[in-house]
């Protein structure tokens, strides 16, 4: 026994030990050992991690966390989590377990949605194949913890040029105090087919809990998918998520991150385009107050010619909330012919509200259109007093301005129901 | 219907209006006159409720209570109309959807149901057409890609859609070509009653040939300095402002 202290990572590892997956196939076990080897080299980042510049995560790591060795069979009303009017599968993970007692599922012709717990000690072949290939453990500190000891999470595989009209929804509950849940998704969408994700995250009690989750999609030829995160944590609650997708020809990518809620948020986007002919809109809406701090991260790394990239992120900050914004946008020399469009407009509706936003291009090649912007600014009081002088609460009027604010970070929701309850969420923030 | 007393308004602790005393009657027609910078548009932000401005002394009686201690929005709802000598652009607030809600949110407060869809519509038609205004660009967002013509137009046509007590048009005749003057000036016409009331504020005689006055006040430096019957305007028309000025330089 060594007298040398513990650091934070060995704590946070220690608690996580008692995870045991000595069940599992030989393949899911060795991505565990894997990413625990990774992790020997991967420290939490610190102020001079650039990657991390503006976040400090100090209120994550210096917790313990109890974490759940197995699903529960406890009762949860999930109704007020689901969205109205909405036909959906939906798969219901609580405290990082899926339930198939709470979920919904009806496994059309063309679509598999199944438990990733189950996918994988089934030896999924597409799970086995996928599981991990492009959100690597060696990339990441937050990877590779997911990694090593994720618990379960959804594995979805679209059949060629099946076309899935009905959305999933996946919801995604804490239900615990200090907990620690490690979820992860995986989505692969085989050529020419279809389909549509959301998924939201909640607490239905998990105050100080914290939320790691990972998913990875792959879009093959011509496909399409598009995913809706909605982060909807109230109470003190953190989370760090990472998206990362791989597109093939033709293949059109969409992912609309809302962020309504969250102590501490972070996504992580990384987006690889690695083909001719694709179509990537990443857009984004955070609403802060309080003390909240939300992070977006998002790469697209544009690697072939012809491909089209849209990115339109909106903050509304009120209190003392902190927004950051980091786009990066490579644009490889093979890459002649894109069109990369990059956005982030923010309101400030307190003086004590901040935002770091930081839209970068990367170029390596000639023949390309790129543009990028961003805007700090209040609202109008002009305008809102223009509003009020026709009979308008001052309330609906800046209410007004709001939802004209964020209309076309909206603009790829394409799920009627979901922009409905998302403009619902927003108005009722601000009423 | 409007008695203003001794009215006095600072813009960042400058004195802009110096007491200002005006009463209007149920069916009458004012026109505010005087030369640019005397306070007019000041005049009309403190009776919409401006934030900016703050009043320093002085009361405003609007149908028996104290206008100065409402909120911009309930002046509105009590029947105060502002037609904006600069209508400001909203883009993505539809120009239709935001007057719904102030027609609803103004009836809850009377006390009033709700308008209907139906009746709405039926409403916009009707009133679109009294200012000419394209049904099109009445759905679109609040002046956004407006003409200067087509933004006036706006304003009275919300003023129709609202049938407000009092309305103060605030230059809506500036930038105006004789056709749009015509136009805007029937709207306005169409809407008098006897139990309205209208002020007219603007620099020239020609729009007062059209909504004719039965008073005529000159505001200079913050004070109404003179007050006189429509051919006052034409006066004014003839010999501009320059003899007044020297007439109150002359007094103080
Ligand atoms: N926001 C403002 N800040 C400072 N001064 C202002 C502001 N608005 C108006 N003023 C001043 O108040 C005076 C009256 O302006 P205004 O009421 O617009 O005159 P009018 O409408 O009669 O031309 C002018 O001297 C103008 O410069
Ligand atoms: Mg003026």
């Amino acid at each position: 026994m060594t007298t040398t202290e513990l650091t934070k990572k060995d704590m946070l590892l220690e608690s996580l030990n008692e995870l045991d997956f000595s069940n599992e196939p030989q393949f899911a076990q060795d991505l565990r050992s894997n990413a625990k080897n990774a992790l020997e080299n991967l420290e939490f980042p610190t102020s001079k991690t650039e990657y991390w510049k503006y976040t400090r995560i100090g209120k994550i790591i210096n917790k313990t966390y109890g974490i759940q060795h197995e699903a529960s069979d406890s009762n949860i009303a999930i109704t007020p989590y689901l969205i109205p009017e909405l036909d959906a599968n939906i798969v219901v993970l609580v405290n990082g377990f899926f339930r198939a007692d709470l979920s919904k599922i009806e496994n059309e012709s063309g679509l598999n949605i199944s438990s990733l717990k189950d996918a994988v000690n089934n030896s999924n072949p597409f799970v086995e194949n996928s599981l991990g290939k492009i959100a690597k453990a060696e990339k990441e500190l937050f990877i590779a913890l997911n990694t090593l000891c994720y618990t379960d999470g959804v594995a979805i595989e679209v059949d060629k040029n099946a076309v899935i009209e009905k959305p999933i929804h996946i919801l995604n509950i804490t239900n615990s105090d200090n907990l620690i849940s490690n979820t992860r998704t995986i989505v692969k969408a085989e050529e020419n087919s279809s389909i549509k994700i959301i998924e939201s995250f909640v607490n239905l009690q998990g105050n100080e809990s914290f939320t790691n989750n990972v998913s990875e999609f792959f879009l093959n030829a011509n496909s399409n998918l598009e995913y809706n995160k909605i982060q909807n944590k109230n109470g003190e609650s953190y989370q760090i998520s990472t998206e990362q997708a791989y597109q093939l020809k033709d293949s059109n990518f969409t992912i609309n991150t809302i962020t309504l809620q969250g102590t501490l948020v972070r996504n992580n986007l990384n987006i690889e385009v690695d083909a001719e002919g694709c179509e990537t809109n990443l857009n984004g809406i955070y609403l802060g107050e309080g003390k909240n701090h939300t992070d977006n991260h998002t790469i697209v790394d544009h690697l072939k010619p012809n491909c089209n990239s849209n990115e339109v992120y909106k903050g509304i900050l009120d209190d003392n909330s902190v927004g950051v914004f980091n786009g990066k946008v490579f644009v490889r020399p093979d890459a002649q012919k894109t069109n990369a469009f990059q956005q982030n407009n923010n309101i400030l509706l307190t003086d004590d509200a901040v935002i770091n936003s930081k839209p970068e291009l990367e170029i390596y090649a000639d023949d390309v259109k790129c543009s990028h912007g961003s805007t700090i600014g209040q609202l109008d009081d002009e305008a809102i007093f223009y509003l009020q002088a026709r009979g308008v609460s001052k309330r609906s009027a800046i209410n007004m301005m709001i939802t004209a604010f964020v209309k076309d970070a909206l603009d790829r929701v394409s799920i009627p129901a979901l922009k409905n309850y998302i403009d619902l969420k927003i108005d009722s923030r601000f009423n | 219907m409007l008695k203003i007393k001794d009215l006095h308004a600072n813009i960042e602790d400058k004195e802009i209006l110096k007491g200002i005393n005006l009463e209007i009657k149920a069916g009458e027609v004012h026109a505010i006159m005087g030369p640019n910078g005397s306070g007019k548009s000041t005049l009309s932000a403190v009776l919409a409720g401006r934030e900016e401005y703050e009043v320093t002394k002085g009361e405003v009686d609007f149908g028996g209570s104290d206008i100065l201690e409402m909120s911009p929005e309930d002046r509105a709802r009590e029947g105060l109309f502002l037609a904006f000598q600069y209508p400001i652009e909203i883009p993505g607030v539809s120009n239709i959807n935001f007057l719904k809600t102030a027609i609803n949110e103004t009836r809850a407060h009377k006390g009033q149901e709700a308008v209907t869809a139906k009746e709405f519509l039926a409403l916009v038609k009707e009133k679109s057409a009294l200012v000419e205004l394209d049904a099109k660009l009445a759905s679109r967002s609040v002046n956004e890609g407006f003409s200067g013509g087509e933004k006036k137009r706006n304003e009275i046509f919300q003023m129709a859609m609202l049938e407000p007590k009092l309305s103060i048009l605030d230059e809506t005749d500036s930038g105006l070509d004789i056709d749009a003057l015509r136009i805007v000036a029937n709207g306005v016409n169409t809407l008098k009653s006897k139990d309205n009331a209208t002020v007219v504020i603007t620099h020239y005689q020609r729009l007062l040939d059209y909504i004719v006055p039965d008073f005529v006040h000159v505001l200079y430096n913050g004070k109404i300095v003179k007050t006189g019957g429509k051919e006052l305007a034409l006066e004014l028309e003839e010999k501009g402002y320059d003899w007044i000025k020297e007439e109150v330089d002359a007094v103080s």
